[in-house]
């Protein structure tokens, strides 16, 4: 069963509604030792990175997710901020420590033309869909989802390979990334639709085939 | 390339959905779960949803339909009305809300724009600005439901609100609403001009082309509309229709599957 996790990010509901949308078997981990239970994790997320990751510091995440994910391997979906927090560092406010399960940073969106605002919010299209991505498997062309963010993941130079797909917005700009059973989306499948519930499905399948 | 974005601006009061003009509110259009199942089926790129109770006693029973409804919506969704504290933001989102709109309080205490976005995030906060032409001439911010003069210029608040960490601007003219003779254009090009975050265009479409001419001419990121997309079928997937026409930019005006059909309830 996939277990969200519940560090008080606020989008938490609308992916609830989503799962449930879809049909999938999940459960809100309120408390860190839940997500032992959890075959899979969904890390939702909004708002800023620092808090966020004090959120999970305070409450008590990091050793469970650390221990989900890098020793046991279970599949993991971070969503919008859920997604840049497995970055390595966030230059957001600061400089701060991510969860570093992907070799990158998390940078300000800052567009040479004036004319792309930030942050950098509404549906837009999915490019360079890489032909291996499960996420995205049969997804209908344009995929078009809802993006709603100022700061986004650069990889480090060698692991390009991770994203999966981009957006364009004066700049390109990662949308999904994976890695082996490691999964994360810019936008808010929850948010976007068929095309959107679509790649939760995949995730959900997914899950149940590497449970 | 981003699209931009029609936005369906569902005016709830006392549990029914109603009709404005001029901010007066006309006549009631039905219940608010009908409204988000068919504009989510009709390529609705985004709900607000905005308690324009004339008193916050119903409160209870917003909070009641904003979590049922939020459970059948899976566009983005933004809910405001009587929002003056953060623990009224934490509870909003909690309940599916994705961004929170917040008017009076903008002006009545700035700094709450600050904490909301510091707390919540820039993208989570809509501030928006209610305005007309003043007694002078000069277009002049009102709260508290379009009735108090909030002694600022609607470009000033949107840039004070940006400042403050607002993420998004949502602009209404209250002499324009409800008159269907299109968007205040120079209100919307004022709000846009002071201001480096999306701006929403609202109140006065009467006819397809004006949600066009916000965006060609105005500038807007996003257009919302309210009573035009109420008594007609397929309503909002019209408007996309023609703004695709048109050539903008906008997310494929097709039908969208509701995921979890509703069973007719019968009263005996």
């Amino acid at each position: 069963m996939i277990g969200i996790v519940n560090y008080q990010a606020n989008n938490l509901r609308s992916v609830a509604n989503a799962l449930k949308a879809i049909g999938a078997e999940f459960f809100i981990a309120d408390e860190p030792a839940r997500l032992a239970k959890a075959t899979a994790i969904v890390l939702p997320g909004v708002g800023a990175f620092s808090d966020s990751m004090t959120n999970l510091r305070r409450l008590g995440f990091i050793e469970p997710l650390q221990q989900a994910v890098r020793v046991e391997k279970k599949p993991v979906l971070g969503l919008c901020l859920g997604m840049q927090l497995m970055a390595e560092k966030s230059f957001e406010f600061g400089e701060h420590e991510g969860l570093g399960w992907l070799q990158g940073t998390v940078e300000k969106i800052e567009p040479n033309d004036q004319s792309f605002r930030v942050p950098h919010m509404g549906w837009n299209n999915l490019e360079h869909i890489s032909p291996a991505s499960m996420l995205l498997q049969s997804i209908v062309q344009p995929a078009v989802v809802y993006f709603v963010h100022s700061y986004y993941f650069k990889p480090v130079a060698g692991a390009e390979a991770v994203v999966t797909s981009t957006v364009s917005h004066g700049l390109t700009l990662t949308a999904t990334v994976e890695k082996d059973y490691i999964f994360g989306c810019q936008f808010h499948p929850e948010k976007s639709q068929q095309a959107g519930l679509l790649i939760l499905q995949n995730f959900v399948e997914y899950t149940k085939q590497h449970a | 390339m981003l699209k931009k974005r029609l936005i369906s601006c569902l005016l709830w009061r006392e549990g029914t959905l109603v009709q404005s003009r001029q901010f007066q509110h006309t006549n009631s259009v039905g219940d608010a779960l009908t409204a988000v199942d068919f504009f989510n089926t009709w390529a609705i790129d985004e709900i607000v949803l905005l308690d324009v109770s004339r008193t916050p006693k119903h409160r209870a029973l917003f909070h009641e339909h904003l979590r049922e409804l939020s459970e059948r919506c899976f566009v983005p969704l933004a809910v405001g009305g009587w929002v003056t504290t953060l623990a009224e933001i934490r509870q909003l989102l909690s309940e599916g809300a994705d961004k929170v709109v917040v008017n009076t309080a903008a002006v009545r205490d700035p700094n709450f724009i600050t904490m909301a976005s510091e707390s919540f995030g820039a993208q989570c906060i809509v501030v928006s600005i209610d305005a007309k032409k003043n007694t002078t001439g000069e277009y002049e911010v009102f709260v508290n439901r379009g009735k108090d003069a909030a002694g600022m210029r609607p470009d000033q608040l949107a840039k004070v609100s940006e400042e403050r960490g607002a993420g998004e601007v949502f602009i209404t003219s209250i002499d324009h609403d409800g008159r269907q003779a299109g968007y205040d254009m120079e209100l919307v090009r004022l709000v846009r001009q002071a201001t480096s975050v999306p701006v929403v265009a609202s109140g006065g479409v009467g006819e397809w082309s004006h949600l066009a001419e916000a965006i060609i001419e105005g500038g807007a990121d996003a257009v919302s509309a309210a009573n035009i997309f109420h008594y007609s079928d397929q309503s909002t997937k019209k408007a996309k229709d023609y703004l695709k026409l048109v050539g903008i930019d906008v997310r494929e005006p097709e039908f969208y599957k509701i995921l979890l059909p509703r069973k007719p309830v019968y009263r005996v």
